[in-house]
């Protein structure tokens, strides 16, 4: 029994780290290329679970309103590059955290704008109702499932895209040394905009893939987005494999923490002291992980550039 | 224009408005000019860091937050009469502000010693996010420990007193709020032109230059950043005395941005930059949102704007450059 709910619980922290990843290779890749810190790529997210909602609901197929949430986060990612981005790449990260901020504000209020402050809701499709039987023991959620596979598939994409393609080298050599990748006749501003398109388009995905388990409401880019800074800081910025380990651990840490820690408490401690002991203290456990990597390893597990 | 006369401007409009507003009884804009210098006196805090020595702190509201969290606590034990502390270290609350405001300021300076020692060990990006993830840490731990109101937040039934004025009146208490920020800006101008002062603005330009004639960077910076920290601290704490209220909202990310905003707005590195941001937040806020229910959506425009073309705030616009420093 407690060896099923502890498979569950990997299963979910798999699911959680998964996700994260997705957002987090985005922001690992915008500030290694180009520098930028993006507080906005929580918009993104959330741009992508509205685009998603919105088609699902008007022409009633979800995977219409997958296909749409990549269209519309890599369209306002590009716009976004265009038009603000570009202007901050010299900048002071000051000036990028306000600049980003200030997009945040603008983002979440004209989506309240659009679409009121009411959540959306969006359905999964029939093929993911209910529950699959895994390994003949442990009844887990169809939707989760493939949430898992599905990302897992995208950051296979994502590594051999990054590695093994012509694009996905210029994009390491950009992020290597700009200034060279540029002399070599590349065009790096296209090539810029380009990878913002995609970071939003990623981010986006995972918006609308956890807009069908939680809600889809203003807002719901913001934990997501701190998430993913404590992962790509644990996982050195700008590194993408850094990005998979930390995601993965913050992944586990959080749902194994808010899963276990109150009991293990308890075997120390007075119950009821233990449980909000335990609360508080898994609420908190990825932010203490990042504090405890960062002061032994202060630029993170990988850090990108030596 | 020249700056000192801009600066001069400002404080008599802060002053002098809610003394108007007290005299054709409209309590509500005494309310928000305590409001503004409350805010401003945060920023005032956070200037110094992020002014003067170029510590880009994301995680302020920590320290804003605690400030509220110290008075809010302090007084519920008060009206309570539940000792905070029994045992060798006893210790009952208070609802005296001279009290207070010394603890709120002691416990921002440890938790700031705490936060600075293992922040300023990183530099750039990794500062910003783990000043961020300090201050998140402190947001989710108050909402999921349920003694102080958890989630729900902790009311302040009494606004907390002061020796020989009524706080209930709302025109004493913002003559409490507009002092302290009096005092905090003459002291922090005669810091700025101290020897500390000048190391700091040094550090900011070079750090390894500073180094090399002998002054420790860590010492400086850590000195700056608990500085910084106590004076936001007091500001939450008086913020708590105004709404009467603490709730983990303080310790939000939002909290630390809009803190940021008061700097940017007004003039980064200016003394009177926070001053003046504040008040021009607080009137947008006012303005516009009497207008319109997405006012944040105007905001987030002009805060753009301010960051992509006019990157010295008002203050820059209407004085121009600043002097070398």
């Amino acid at each position: 029994m407690d060896a099923i709910l502890l498979l569950e619980q990997l299963l979910n922290g798999l699911q959680l780290g998964i996700m994260l990843f997705l957002i987090a290779a985005g922001l690992t890749l915008i500030f290694g290329v180009m520098g930028l810190i993006n507080l906005a790529h929580g918009s993104l997210y959330m741009i992508g679970a509205f685009a998603c909602a919105a088609v699902a609901t008007w022409s009633g197929s979800f995977w219409l309103g997958l296909m749409a949430s990549l269209t519309f986060a890599a369209a306002a990612g590009a716009l976004i590059e265009v038009v603000i981005m570009r202007q901050l790449y010299h900048r002071e990260h000051l000036d990028q955290v306000l600049a980003t901020f200030a997009l945040i504000l603008i983002c979440s209020e004209g989506t309240r704008w659009l679409f009121g402050s009411f959540p959306l809701y969006l359905d999964v499709p029939d093929i993911f109702y209910g529950a699959v039987n895994l390994f003949g023991v442990l009844q887990y959620s169809r939707y989760r499932l493939f949430i898992i596979v599905i990302g897992l598939f995208t950051a296979l994409c994502i590594y051999l895209l990054i590695n093994k393609t012509r694009i996905g080298m210029r994009i390491r050599a950009g992020a290597a040394d700009r200034q060279m990748t540029a002399a070599l006749g590349i065009n790096i501003s296209l090539l810029y905009t380009l990878v913002f398109a995609l970071g939003a388009a990623l981010a986006g995905f995972s918006g609308a893939l956890v807009g069908s388990i939680q809600s889809v409401e203003v807002g719901m880019g913001e934990p997501v987005l701190i998430l993913a800074f404590v992962v790509v800081v644990i996982g050195g910025i700008g590194s993408i494999r850094g990005a998979l380990v930390g995601a993965l651990l913050v992944g586990m840490v959080d749902t194994l923490g808010r899963g276990y820690l109150p009991q293990i408490l308890q075997l120390l401690l007075d119950p009821v002291f233990a449980n909000t002991l335990g609360a508080a203290l898994s609420s908190i456990a990825i932010y203490l992980l990042m504090i405890v990597i960062l002061v032994f390893k202060p630029k993170g597990l990988f850090p990108a550039h030596g | 224009m020249s700056e000192k006369m801009l600066n001069r401007a400002l404080l008599s409009l802060l002053i002098i408005a809610p003394w108007l507003a007290h005299w054709i009884d409209e309590p509500y804009y005494v309310s928000l000019a305590t409001r503004i210098a409350i805010l401003a006196l945060a920023g005032v805090g956070l200037n110094i860091a992020l002014g003067l020595g170029g510590m880009v702190s994301f995680g302020h509201a920590a320290f804003f937050g605690i400030g509220g969290y110290v008075t809010g606590i302090l007084a519920s034990h008060a009206l309570n009469y539940e000792p905070l502390f029994s045992g060798i270290f006893a210790m009952s609350g208070s609802t005296q502000m001279l009290f207070i405001w010394p603890i709120a300021m002691l416990v921002g300076a440890i938790a700031a010693i705490f936060i600075g020692l293992l922040s300023l060990r990183t530099s750039g990006v990794y500062f910003i996010m783990i000043t961020l993830a300090f201050a998140q840490m402190i947001y989710y731990f108050s909402i999921s420990w349920p003694n102080y109101g958890g989630e729900d937040g902790l009311p302040i039934y009494l606004r907390n007193s002061f020796p020989g004025v009524n706080t209930l009146q709302p025109i004493q208490f913002f003559m409490i709020c507009c002092t302290i920020l009096l005092t905090t800006l003459w002291g922090v101008s005669r810091l700025q032109d101290s020897r500390f002062g000048n190391a700091l603005k040094a550090l900011r330009q070079n750090e390894t230059r500073v180094a090399a004639v002998g002054i420790s960077p860590l010492g400086i910076k850590l000195a700056a950043f608990v500085i910084s920290a106590m004076i936001t601290a007091l500001a939450g704490s008086l913020f708590a005395d105004l709404n009467r209220f603490v709730s983990p909202t303080m310790f939000s990310w939002h909290t630390s941005g809009q803190i940021m905003i008061f700097v940017i707005l007004g003039g980064i590195g200016r003394l009177y930059g926070p001053v003046a941001g504040a008040i021009m937040f607080i009137l947008c806020e006012a303005l516009l949102g009497s207008w319109t229910e997405y006012w944040q959506f105007f905001l987030g425009l002009l805060l753009l704007w301010v960051v992509l073309f006019a990157r010295g705030g008002l203050i820059g616009l209407l004085c121009g450059d600043k002097a070398h420093d």
